[in-house]
Parts: structure tokens; C-alpha cells; sequence
């Protein structure tokens, strides 16, 4: 107490500093406030830590919906990419009303390997697969497996663009001679050899042998989680003489499998197939199909679709958690400047313009809202590989989803701690030294 | 101007403060109430001055004008020449934070904050850099004698250390101008009258306008200039005669003739 007191005058001339002219802008205070707006949130945890409660849901559900709307979504692509593209698939059988088609068992087929051909001479027809397929038992010496049997033509492997990995497809030459050969699926081939190489082992189909000769590449799941390694392919016309029996059946198929060019061509070349087919068929025009087209391409687009209104679904409620968090946010910060009035009434006191004050409630709004996100977006990850241990698919966390929800806080915290700010510093200094 | 005779203005030139016809009223249930009526005073740079008057008089008001924290309802209030109605929100602040320093009869410290970075908090808004608010805080700290004080909390200071922190706050941006409203109020004698020489000290050696209210004569007692004020109004404004002090009629002016 007994040192000089009198601070050494450092300033300009008194008549600056009395007007004050040169007031420092809002820029340097950014750091300062900054310090503070941690101080006043880390003074008291528990309230900060339940105000924020809200942005962490929301971020949470928001990235972990759409990281489990991406897996679904590249589920789909794959299983749609997996299917060959530009593909169209006829049925015998003419559509039904309901949308779908009839093909039950013992309906006679109306399409044939004839009608095969004519479609794959047609323009902008990659390929023309005929088609049969059925479950059937498959015996390997002691071991038997039911799969699904595909019998068709070499053009099936082109217009699925599926080509053994071992072994080889069978050609034109031994599907006409109706050659005892078959290509089998990954699964198949674990089920009935194991780890041994399959290529060149019997396997008997409804008692007549084949053998194998191509090993097909893993494909995984198909819509509607259809295991299509699950599979034995064998040559049409060895089927239809040996395994179907042949008969009234003979050069009749379910189905032809149809690859087109480009997608552009596929709804003309979907017309000319129906136009051929008519007149293949002697239709006359009061006549319904006797067979329906299916473009798999568009299936799978439909499906896409709808998986990706299942993922803005999800995360528009994913966003109105955030929006609530963000009322949250305003409800808790008007608290805060009602408590704290007299602290702004100092505040004022002592030199803080306007600006400063909104700053540092703006800036306690925006922690709040950022440091949720970002325990949001931990959590969200976290329960998004969770999820992935338990889905038959990986779940996808995309950055922009994560970058956006830090953009999409901050909005909130600017807009929802906005108005409680602007309360703060429109207090009159006295008023608020005086609460 | 009323100047008293034997009242020797410690500086020559303009005024610092000046206030002419100041009224304030506030508004209350029963209509509007009048705390100020009618204030005119000048003070000159350098001046030590006692605001004395009975409790509900007006002097915090008063102070509060001064100290560009509340505005008059009538009449005018210059600062260092300039009409302070006629300033702009941001240079109000300004003057609050680069030329006034307020000390407040309840200290009015921020209880989150240690000694240090109360005292730092007007400098923070001056645009000061951290480490410059930090060094000068401490050094003010040093200055009222908390030197060993300076990490803690308000709470964790008596009454009178934390008068001192308060006035080292007042003091940080080296204001031209002292306010101090019942400084010593809430403290006992013996601290009361170490806060008051350190106030001495300031207007003696640093030539700092200081403006305290006070009820203690003895305070007033030290000072160079007496204004009693009564019902809102100036009734006396002169030299710390003993009259004076006492509350009789010494120098009587405005509305009263001599
Ligand atoms: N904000 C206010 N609203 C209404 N009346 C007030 C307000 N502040 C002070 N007053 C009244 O104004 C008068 C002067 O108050 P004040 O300046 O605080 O007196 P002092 O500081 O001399 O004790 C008192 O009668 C008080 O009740
Ligand atoms: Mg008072």
C-alpha cells in the first residue's frame, strides 16, 4: 500500500481517449471471448453437459441413420450392378393384373429357344440367354446339397457378365450336343467338395451325372438376401432331354434373359421384343402377351429410390432432434442471461460495447452446439460400426454427412443463440447492475 | 460557474466534467419520481471531491450519470467538452472503458474470475493482448498490496481485498476519472481509511480526478471539495469546513441567496 500507485500514463492525449474514437473493432475480441465462453460452459459442467444432450442425440441419429441409409443404398447398387446391367428379363406367362406375373409351376411355358434367337438377332441385343430354372437336389458322392439350377445357353454368362474364375464356360458346340457339363457357384462348391478344387468332379442332378468344368466368382447377395453363389448352371439342351424329360416341354423355356447395349435402348428394344414376340406368337391384336417383360434396370432403380426416401426419412428425423437440441440451446442461454444480468451490468461498466456482450452469449450458444455435434458425431460413429456387427450389410459414414452436421450445429447454435445474445446486450448497463 | 472563493481549481483549463440543469426522474407506480432536480456543477482535472448528502438523496444517481452508466432525463453532461447525448452507443462504451473507472460499494467483481482476471476484464475490451492484461494486472494488484493474491477468487478475499481488487480494476486502463460511490460502506474503519488513502494518494500523485460519495466526515474531511445534496438537489458546494461537514448551512447556493 505503500508503493506509488500512480500508473505510468501510457495512453495518447486525454482529449483522444475521452471520445474514444479509435475503438478497437470486434475482431480482437474473438480470442478473449472465446477463453471466456469455454470458463463460463466448463463453470458449470453439468448444465452444459444436458443442454448439449440434445445436439448429441440428434447429431447421433443424424449420422448414424444415414450411415446405415449409404449401407443400404450401396447394398442395393451392388445387388443392381450384381445383376448385370441394362438387363431384361422375359417370362412366359402373361402379366398379371397385380403387377406381378404368372409362372406357376405346371403353367405351360410359352416361350421358346426359337423365340431366343429371333430376340438376339434383334439391333442393340448385347445378348439372349433362354432360361429354366428349379431347386434341385445335387449329389457329389456322399455329400448332397439343394441349390438352385439354372439351365440355359453361353449366353447366359454374357448376359449375366459372370465368367468361371476356374475352369471355363461351356460353348455353343457342347450346349447343342447336350454335353453332361455344369459351372457351379462359390457355395455350391463348399458345400459339396469343401476346400478341394471342384473342377472336374461328377455331381448328379436328379440322378443324371455332370461335369464340372467352371468355378464361378464369389457375386454375394442378391434383393432380398437370395445367395446367388447358390447356384449350378448346365446347359439347356442337355436338361431339357435329360433332367426335365423332355416331351411336350421340349424347346419351351420360362424364360429369356435379355442384355441390352446401352440403357437408351432399353425401353425401344423392350417394344420390338414385344412387337416380335406378338407376331411370333400369332397374337392377333384383341389378344393380351402371353408373356411379360421385366426391365431390372428400372426395378432396381424403383428400389433405390425408395431406399433413399428410407434414409431422408431417417434423417429428417434425425434433423428434428437437432432442431429441438437447438430450442434446448435458447431455452437454456435465456436462462443463462436472466441469471447473469448483473454480470453483463459489469460488463457494460467497465467498457463492454454491445457487440462484445452479443459476442460472448453467441459464442457460448455456438460451443454449445459444436462440442454436441462433435460428441454427436463420435457417438454416431461409434454405434454406426456397432450397427455394422449386427446388419447383414456394412454401414458407410460419409464425410459429407459429417461435415454437415457441423455446419448444420453451428447454424443452430447461431440462429437458436441469436435471440438470446441480442437479449443480453440490449440491457441497459444500469438496469443490469442494478438486478 | 459557482466557484467558491477559497476554492483554487488544481488545474487551469477546461473543465473535466460538466453538468448543467441535470434532471432525472423515474417512473414508479405513483407516477413519476424525481431524483435528480435541477444538478449543476463543473469539476475541474485534478480535483478530489466528497459527494455527501442523506441516504435517498440522489448521489448514486448522480454518480451513475457521471459515470455514463445511466443518461439524464433533462439537461446536459459534458465530458472533457463533448455532449455525451450526443454520442453513439460504442463511444459511450468507450469512455467507459479508456476514461472512467468506477468503484462500486458492493465491489461488483465477477466471482468466477480470479483477482487477476478481474482486473485484466477492462483491458480485455481496450483490445490489450493477453499478456500485456496479465502484466498489467499483476502490477496493479502489486500496487494495492495483493501481490500474494492474485489467482484468487473473490470469495476467497475479505471485504477490503476486495475493495482493492476493484479499485485495481478501476485503475487498469489508467482512467483520468475516479468514481467511487460509498467505497468505504461496506468495510470497516481502519480499511475504510486505507481505501481512502490510496485514493489520496491517486488524486496527489497521479493528478487523478477522483469523485467519492461518502457519510463519513472524516473522509470528506480530507478532501479539497464539499458538494451536499438534498432531495436532488445541490445545497452546498465548497471547501470541507467544518460546517460544512456537520450538514448545516455553509455555502448555500442556487435557489438560496447568500
Ligand atoms: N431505478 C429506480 N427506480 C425508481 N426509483 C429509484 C431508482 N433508483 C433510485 N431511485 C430513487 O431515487 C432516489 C435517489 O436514489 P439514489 O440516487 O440511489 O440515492 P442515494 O444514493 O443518495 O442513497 C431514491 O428515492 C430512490 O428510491
Ligand atoms: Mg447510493
Amino acid at each position: 500500500m505503500n508503493a506509488p500507485l500512480a500508473p505510468p500514463r501510457t495512453r495518447p492525449g486525454p482529449r483522444a481517449t475521452a471520445t474514444a474514437r479509435a475503438t478497437p473493432g470486434i475482431a480482437p475480441l474473438l480470442g478473449p471471448m472465446l477463453a471466456e465462453a469455454v470458463a463460463a460452459l466448463s463453470a458449470n459442467r453439468l448444465r452444459s453437459g444436458l443442454t448439449m444432450l440434445g445436439m448429441v442425440i440428434g447429431v447421433a441419429a443424424v449420422i448414424l441413420m444415414l450411415a446405415i441409409g449409404n449401407g443400404v443404398q450401396g447394398q442395393v447398387e451392388r445387388s443392381i450392378s450384381a445383376l448385370g446391367s441394362n438387363l431384361l428379363i422375359v417370362n412366359s406367362g402373361a402379366a398379371r393384373s397385380g403387377g406381378g406375373f404368372s409362372q406357376g409351376a405346371g403353367s405351360r411355358p410359352t416361350l421358346t429357344l426359337d423365340d431366343a434367337e429371333a430376340i438376339a438377332r434383334l439391333p442393340d441385343v448385347l445378348a439372349a440367354a433362354p432360361t429354366s430354372s428349379f431347386a434341385a437336389q445335387v449329389v457329389a458322392g456322399p455329400t448332397n446339397w439343394l441349390t438352385q439350377v439354372t439351365t440355359t445357353t453361353p449366353a447366359w454368362f454374357i448376359v449375366q457378365s459372370w465368367f468361371p474364375e476356374e475352369g471355363r464356360a461351356f460353348s455353343a458346340m457342347e450346349e447343342r450336343q447336350a454335353a453332361r457339363v455344369a459351372v457351379i457357384g462359390q457355395t455350391t462348391a463348399r458345400e459339396l467338395f469343401g476346400a478341394s478344387d471342384p473342377i472336374g468332379e461328377q455331381i448328379r442332378v436328379r440322378g443324371v451325372s455332370f461335369t464340372v468344368i467352371g468355378l464361378l466368382p464369389e457375386r454375394g447377395q442378391g434383393i432380398g438376401g437370395v445367395d446367388r453363389d447358390d447356384v449350378v448352371v448346365l446347359p439347356l439342351t442337355a436338361s431339357l432331354r435329360l433332367v426335365q424329360g423332355g416331351g411336350a416341354f421340349r424347346r419351351f423355356v420360362r424364360s429369356i434373359s435379355v442384355a441390352v447395349t446401352t440403357p437408351e435402348a432399353m425401353a425401344p428394344t423392350e417394344a420390338a421384343i414385344t412387337d416380335l414376340l406378338r407376331r411370333r406368337h400369332g397374337l392377333s391384336p384383341r389378344d393380351e402377351n402371353d408373356f411379360s417383360i421385366t426391365n431390372l434396370t428400372a426395378v432396381g432403380q424403383t428400389f433405390q429410390e425408395t431406399t433413399g426416401a428410407i434414409s431422408l426419412l431417417l434423417g429428417a428425423i434425425g434433423g428434428i432432434s437437432l432442431v429441438v437440441g437447438g430450442i434446448g440451446i435458447m431455452n437454456i442461454m435465456l436462462v443463462s442471461v436472466t441469471e447473469r444480468t448483473r454480470e453483463i451490468g459489469i460488463r457494460m461498466a467497465l467498457g463492454a460495447p454491445r457487440a462484445a456482450v452479443r459476442l460472448q452469449f453467441l459464442l457460448e450458444a455456438l460451443m454449445l452446439s459444436i462440442v454436441g455435434c462433435a460428441a454427436g458425431v463420435l457417438i454416431g460413429t461409434g454405434l454406426a460400426v456397432l450397427a455394422s456387427r449386427f446388419l447383414p450389410f456394412p454401414t458407410i459414414i460419409s464425410p459429407a454427412s459429417v461435415v454437415a452436421a457441423f455446419a448444420i450445429s453451428a447454424a443452430i447454435g447461431i440462429f437458436f443463440g441469436w435471440y438470446p445474445a441480442t437479449r443480453a446486450a440490449r440491457l441497459s448497463p444500469i438496469e443490469a447492475l442494478r438486478s | 460557474m459557482p466557484v467558491p472563493p477559497e476554492d483554487r481549481p488544481p488545474e487551469d483549463g477546461p473543465p473535466l466534467l460538466a453538468l448543467e440543469g441535470i434532471v432525472k426522474d423515474y417512473a414508479s407506480e405513483a407516477g413519476s419520481f424525481r431524483a435528480l432536480d435541477g444538478v449543476s456543477m463543473t469539476v475541474r482535472p485534478g480535483e478530489l471531491l466528497a459527494i455527501m448528502g442523506p441516504s435517498g438523496s440522489g448521489k448514486s444517481t448522480l454518480m451513475n450519470i457521471i459515470g455514463a452508466l445511466d443518461t439524464p432525463t433533462a439537461g446536459r453532461f459534458l465530458f472533457d467538452g463533448e455532449d455525451t447525448s450526443t454520442m453513439s452507443e460504442a463511444a459511450l462504451a468507450a469512455l467507459r472503458n479508456r476514461a472512467i473507472g468506477f468503484v462500486f460499494q458492493q465491489f461488483n467483481l465477477l466471482p468466477r474470475l480470479s483477482a487477476r482476471d478481474n482486473v485484466a476484464l477492462p483491458l480485455v475490451y481496450a483490445g490489450l493482448s493477453r499478456r500485456e492484461r496479465l502484466a498489467r494486472a499483476d502490477t496493479l494488484l502489486a500496487r494495492v498490496g495483493l501481490a500474494d493474491k492474485t489467482g484468487a477468487r473473490p470469495s476467497q478475499l475479505s471485504g477490503g481485498q476486495q475493495q482493492r481488487v476493484a479499485i485495481a480494476r478501476a485503475l487498469a486502463v489508467d482512467p483520468r476519472l475516479l468514481l467511487a460511490d460509498e467505497p468505504t460502506g461496506a468495510l470497516d474503519t481502519r480499511t475504510g481509511a486505507e481505501i481512502l488513502a490510496l485514493f489520496k494518494a491517486l488524486n496527489r500523485e497521479a493528478r487523478v480526478t477522483v469523485i467519492l460519495v461518502t457519510h463519513d466526515p472524516g473522509v470528506a474531511a480530507a478532501t479539497d471539495r464539499v458538494v451536499r445534496i438534498q432531495d436532488g438537489r445541490v445545497t452546498f458546494d465548497g471547501p470541507p469546513t467544518p460546517e460544512a461537514l456537520a450538514g448545516g448551512v455553509g455555502h448555500l447556493y442556487e435557489g438560496a441567496a447568500p
